[in-house]
Order: structure tokens, then sequence, then C-alpha cells
């Protein structure tokens, strides 16, 4: 282990340590706007120089390795006079006019100004023309405040294997964007937004929708519900100075409820609902693939995350008929909305607005999807990224930490545990095997407080095999069968995936894909994070309130049932297969 | 690469794009495989084609499982590739060290005066186009241009007429003329 001395104190480091993890270490900030921890070190933004004895330039402490016996400043005049030259430098090619920008209140650029103390920028530099970019309804893409850090690139090529963000041109005249300056909508980008959670400036961001909803609320002839994604809650805090994993659920629902929204429902209502519908539909296909001898498309995937949608319409047509039709719990819960509870408070569907709280951009595109009117209208109105929902809270002049807990409404509000761990990654596989096993056996899902654990946690890949034994009669084809399951999240994990499912490598019956790293804890529409321990915080945080909750498995809600025994009949019955069910189309293949 | 014709191609203008487009497939198949092949494969197509239009770099990402928006990057980073249509023969000047020292620039100005366009543009007869490189490796003989294939040595401002004159005349028919004077000069 080589040993190192920055500003004077002595530490060991692992081999192949860089500096800038060698000074997090060592208690010293490093300041940096293109390093992405474990993703990206290249040195891009040149703001973590330090000062390495015996070099004769400044080092940029990202992509410089430890030796044994290194001496580093971190903080003479040399680092400092070199940092404010190259974040004036900086300054000087980004189009600043932070007063109006969505970034101001978080922008790491404007932080490092203030922090080295820049007070006037002393160069002229060449700004890239301000096209900006509406092409999306998830995301706003403005070039003139980009600061070329590649944080974006990385994330989109190869995190989600999507590539629709590279660098264009050369020297001065070189952009970030798609190809030949094509908007958005003209390349393939899945709009998950992961590039609007990593860019330290405001050249990326959500589509923001917050005034539309402040006018539906506006609107006396309107009758506005509110759904939250099981992601919100252990995140939302954050927008409000709580730590990473705090849960906020009664927060944020008297929040909504100050908002003036005329009733607040859960999202994990319907997440509930999902696992009713994409349960059996596996159930279903493995009966005619094991007993019937049918042709059946197996593996079935998740189809819960519309990033991962589009991918699959844009890169795998042949492999449309693997995903699982039903729609995802955001569009399940506006079906349900706009049909059931409409009729339930004697309104027409074109009275009442559905208003989603999302942790993701792409959910903006999904609900504006032609195959998500299943109320002959619009089934989601408008979607709010929890950014989004941060800010709604604060413009509105409520003071969130002095908020009482309070609870959701009925009939749309009841939530199991298991639609909690729909945020994590791994947790939409857990939820559906704790209620599979249940009605094929009739017997609890054996696994120690029902959770699958070699499905939880950060792994790319993860795989679990639940035997089946001991079978009601109905389901005795499955009897000593093996399920296997995968779990992928990001979607260049989702690619190897699906490379060793299409090789024949790897086998299995069920698969989930999150979109995100993380699952949707780490959502592209969440308060910003760069770093796995906040993500980890968010994930510890939804098992926590799954655990804390009455009912763990979706087939134990009673609201659930309620909705089955007066309206909907049956799982996979007519009436879900005209509102819950939903079919995929093909999209461009570059 | 062996003998393939990498720059602009001469020969190939009447022939639609679509069939053009074609021919980009085999091409792909060849290099999709080997490390490092996008270049090359773009190279042989701008060959093909004359220029790399946004239906040939989608067509080659596809073919290479990159993304359209990479594949244009790579093309836009090289001042070697082209998105516009050129004209039947490339005129590059060097403004390299040694070349600009020795009056490239003036002889810049001297072939933009006498054809009329600016540096990445095309004649109106679709006969030259003007681009700008960076060292053809002849900084011995500067000041160089490279029409084509051919590396022009020690240019003078005042000649550039007569050299642009030769390349009228093989459009003309005059194949034999530039023929004779390669072999000539070898």
């Amino acid at each position: 282990m080589p040993s190192l001395m920055i500003n004077n104190e002595t530490i060991e480091v692992p081999d192949g340590t860089m500096l800038i993890d060698a000074a997090r270490q060592a208690g010293v900030e490093i300041p940096t706007l293109c390093y992405l921890e474990g993703i990206q070190r290249i040195g891009a933004c040149r703001v973590c120089l330090v000062e390495v004895e015996g070099a004769r330039t400044l080092m940029t402490a990202c992509t410089t390795p430890v030796t044994d016996g290194m001496k580093v400043k971190t903080n003479s005049k040399r680092v400092r006079e070199g940092r404010r030259t190259v974040l004036e430098l900086l300054l000087s090619e980004h189009e600043g006019d932070c007063q109006s920008c969505v970034r101001n209140d978080d922008c790491e650029l404007k932080k490092l100004a203030q922090l080295f103390g820049i007070e006037e920028v002393h160069y002229k530099g060449s700004k890239v023309p301000r096209k900006t970019d509406w092409s999306t309804s998830a995301l706003v893409r403005d070039p003139g405040k980009c600061i070329m850090c590649r944080r974006c690139i990385t994330v989109c090529n190869e995190i989600q294997n999507v590539g629709s963000l590279a660098p264009q041109g050369r020297g001065f005249k070189m952009s970030i964007g798609p190809a030949f300056e094509h908007p958005l909508s003209d390349v393939v980008c899945v709009q998950c937004g992961q590039c609007s959670l990593v860019c330290p400036v405001g050249a990326i961001s959500e589509r923001d929708q917050i005034e539309k909803v402040f006018e539906a609320l506006d609107d006396p002839d309107k009758h506005v519900v509110v759904q939250t994604a099981p992601a919100i809650r252990a995140a939302l805090g954050e927008c409000f100075d709580y730590p990473p994993g705090t849960l906020v659920t009664g927060k944020m629902v008297s929040a909504l409820r100050r908002l003036g929204f005329d009733a607040v429902f859960d999202t994990n209502f319907a997440a509930d609902l999902t696992i009713m519908e994409e349960g059996n539909e596996l159930l279903t296909r493995l009966k005619n693939a094991l007993q019937d001898g049918k042709q059946t498309a197996l593996p079935m995937f998740t189809s819960c995350s519309p990033g991962w949608i589009k991918y699959m319409e844009h890169r795998h047509p042949d492999m449309l008929d693997n995903l699982s039709t039903c729609k995802s719990p955001q569009q399940m819960f506006g079906a349900v909305a706009k049909t059931f509870y409409a009729e339930k408070i004697g309104k027409r569907p074109e009275d009442i607005c559905v208003v989603s709280v999302m942790p993701c951009t792409a959910k903006k595109f999904e609900a504006q999807r032609p195959e998500m009117q299943a109320s002959g209208m619009a089934d989601v109105d408008v979607v709010l990224t929890t950014r989004e929902l941060g800010r709604m809270i604060r413009r509105a002049g409520i003071q969130f930490q002095s908020l009482p807990d309070d609870t959701m409404d009925s009939p749309l509000g009841m939530s199991s545990g298991a639609a909690d761990i729909f945020a994590n990654t791994g947790g939409v596989m857990e939820a559906a095997l704790r209620t599979a096993y249940e009605v094929i056996t009739g017997r609890t899902l054996p696994f120690e407080n029902l959770h699958v654990q070699p499905l939880s946690g950060l792994d790319g890949i993860k795989e679990a095999e639940v035997r089946i034994e001991g079978t009601q009669p109905e389901w005795r084809f499955l009897e000593g069968v093996t399920l296997k399951v995968a779990v992928a999240h990001a979607l260049g994990n989702a690619e190897k995936l699906l490379q060793r499912i299409q090789s024949g490598e790897s086998e299995y019956h069920f698969v989930e894909v999150m979109t995100c790293p993380g699952g949707c804890i780490g959502g592209g529409g969440q308060p910003r994070i760069t770093d796995n321990a906040t993500r980890l915080a968010r994930i510890e945080a939804i098992y926590r309130e799954d655990e804390g909750k009455r009912i763990r498995k979706s087939n134990e809600n009673p609201e659930i049932l309620q909705l089955y025994g007066e309206f909907l009949g049956q799982p996979l019955g007519e009436k879900s297969h005209h509102l819950l069910h939903t079919k995929y189309v093909l999209r461009n293949e570059v | 690469m062996g003998n393939e014709n990498i720059t602009a191609c001469a020969c190939q203008e009447d022939v639609p794009l679509e069939e053009l487009l074609t021919r980009v497939d085999p091409v792909i198949e060849q290099y999709r495989q080997k490390p490092g092949g996008l270049i090359p494969a773009l190279q042989i197509v701008q060959g093909i084609i004359g220029y790399l239009p946004e239906e040939a770099i989608k067509r080659i990402a596809s073919g290479f499982g990159k993304s359209f928006s990479e594949v244009a990057g790579v093309v836009g980073f090289y001042s070697f590739f082209s998105t516009t249509p050129r004209g039947r023969h490339v005129i590059r000047v060097c403004l390299g060290t040694a070349c600009y020292v020795r009056g490239a620039g003036q002889v810049l100005e001297a072939i933009k005066r006498n054809l009329q366009i600016d540096v990445g543009e095309t004649t109106k007869d679709r006969i030259f186009s003007l681009e700008v490189a960076r060292c053809f490796g002849a900084c011995g003989l500067a000041p160089a241009i490279m029409v084509d294939e051919d590396v022009h040595h020690r240019v003078k401002p005042s000649r550039v007429g007569d050299i642009f004159e030769r390349y009228r005349l093989r459009r003309n028919g005059g194949e034999a003329v530039i023929m004779a004077e390669r072999s000539a000069a070898l």
C-alpha cells in the first residue's frame, strides 16, 4: 500500500487509488465538475488541480494515481489560482443567466465560482449558440450552458448504452449533443433523464410543468387528484435538506393536500394492481409453455419502466412479445382514476385531472403515448418529477419540515409493502414472487422477512432461483419446476443480459429491468446524485417502509380486492385488458 | 486499404444515392468486426459516395452497433470527412507550420480568388471543392497542396490557375494528359 502526504498529513491508500479519492480519505474535498464516482475520471474540467511535489505543472487529482512517497498540496496559492483560472475559463464559455436558470439553487459551477471567490471573469470565451431543444416531452437541453464535462455522454453511452449524446465538431466549434444538431426527438433517446441527473449546470434539465399543475388546481371545475410513485417518499426529503434515506411519506401527503389536490392517492396502489395483472400474466405464459406446449414468448420482461420500453422498441423489435403487456403503475392508476374512481364520485373523466409525481423524466413521455388513453383521453394529464414537486412546495410557501404527517385517501391510496419496493432494483421481482409463490402453493414465499436477498443491492445483473413444490391443484404443472429469474438495472446491464438470453447462455422465466442505476430511487427525475452512497440510503429507506407495513403482499391489499370485486372482475379479464394492458410500437433503430 | 479510392470519387455522379447506399453494406460487413474499423469504413464510404450523407452515417452506425450521434461525432472530428456533396476534385491546402511560413496563406488566398469559393465550399460547376489540412509530410517541399491524391510542391500563388486547368482538362476527356504527366513525374 503506497503512502502519501497530503497537506502534511500522511495516509496509506490501496494500490491504484487516484489522488481525488486519496484526498477524500484524508478528509480533504477536491472540487470537480466532471468526475463521477466509479464511472468517469477523465480530467476534462481541470477544476480538481493539485500541486504534486516534483511535477512541473499542476496535476488533475482525478486522473493522477497515487505513488509511494508522493507529497501533495491541495490548498496552496498556486492551486487556488490555478483552479480560479480554470473556473474563469469555464465561466467565459458558459451562458450564465443564473437568475432565470433552473439550476440556480444547485448549480455546481456557480457553487465553485462562489467558493473560489470569483468576482470577475477576465476572459472572453467563445460560446456555443443557445439553440434550446424543446423537442421531447421529458427533457430540455440548452447547449449554451454546457461546459463540456462529458458526464452526460458517459452515462448515456456507457451506463445506458443509448448514445443520444456525443461530442460534435471540434475545437472551439465543438458542442455536446445529438448527431448533426438534430433535436433529441430525432435520435434514439429513451428520455430516462440520467443526463439531467448528472449535469453540473443547467444544460440538461427536466421539462418543468409546475405551472400547468397550478393552473389545474386553480380551475374550480377540475377535480384534481395526485399519485406519488414509491420512490418519491425516500428522496423528496433531500429537497428540504433531510439526509438521503429519510422517509417523508406523511409530510409529503400533507404538502400535497396543502397544495390543494382534491384527493391524494398512491401509485403504490397501482403497483399492487400491477402485481395482480403481471403475476397472472406470467402464470398464464408459464401454463401455455409448460402445460399446453403453446408457442409463448419467455422470459417475460417487466414493463414498468418507460425508458426500458422505449429502448426495446428502438433496439430489440424482435423481442417486444417478451415484454409484459401490463401498463406501468402510473398508467394503470390513470386509467382506473378516470373510470372506476370517476364513476364512484359521479364525475366524467374529462372533469378529472390526474397529476403524477414520478422519480422519472421518461414518465412524462409515457403519459403522452397515444396508447395511454383508455378513458378516451390522456389517462395521466401532467407528470412532475420529484425535483419539480420540491420546487412546487417551496413556491407555494409551504414549510415542509414543520408539516404534520398525514395519510393517503381511499379508495386508491392503500398499498402493501410489496408496492413500496417497486422503487428499488429487484423490488418488482420480489413483489411478484411474494404473490405468485403464494398463489401457486398457498404458502408464504420462503425467504427471510420476504426479502429475496440475491436480487437486492447494486450489482448490475442479479439472479435467483425458486423451486416450486407442494402446488395447488390448479398449478400442478409447476410442481418441481425451478423458477429462474433475473434482474438488471441501468440499460447497459439490461443489454448485456439480453445478449446472454439471445445467445442461449442464460435461460430465465421472468426478468425485471429498471432503466436507471439502482432502480427508480436513482431515477432521472430524483434530487441530483452522483454517488452510490445516496442510492443505497434510499434503497434501505424503501425496505424500511415495506417492513413497516401491516400488509406485505399485493394480493392481500383490501382496496385491490375491492377494485376487482366492484369493477374489474378478475385479473386479465376483459376490463383489465382494455384498461390495464397495452401494446408496443416499432421505432427508428438509429 | 490497398488501392481503394478513398477520396472524392469522380465517376459516380450520375448514380442515385439510393443505389450508392447499397454499396455501403459490403464495406460495413468487411470492417465491422475489425478493431478500429470505423474510420477506414467511413473513408471508403466517402470514396464511394463522394461525401458522407446522414443516411450513410446512420447505416454505418447501425452496422457497427454504434449510435448515430457517436459516429456523427467521429465524422465531425476529422477534417478529412465531409458531410456535404463535394466537387469532382478536392483541393486541400496544407496550413501546417512549414507550409504556413513558406506562404501557404497567400496560396490559399490565391486559390479562393481563382475559384471564387471559400474554404469548405464547392464551385458552382461542381468541379472543385476547397479544404484546408495540416501537413501531408511534404514539409521539405513547402508550400504543398493536394488535388485528390496528387501532391503539388512549392506552389506559387500566381500559378494555381495552371494546376487547376489540367484537372479541368481531365474532366473533358483529358485523362491521358494527366496520366502522361504523372508518369513523367515518376
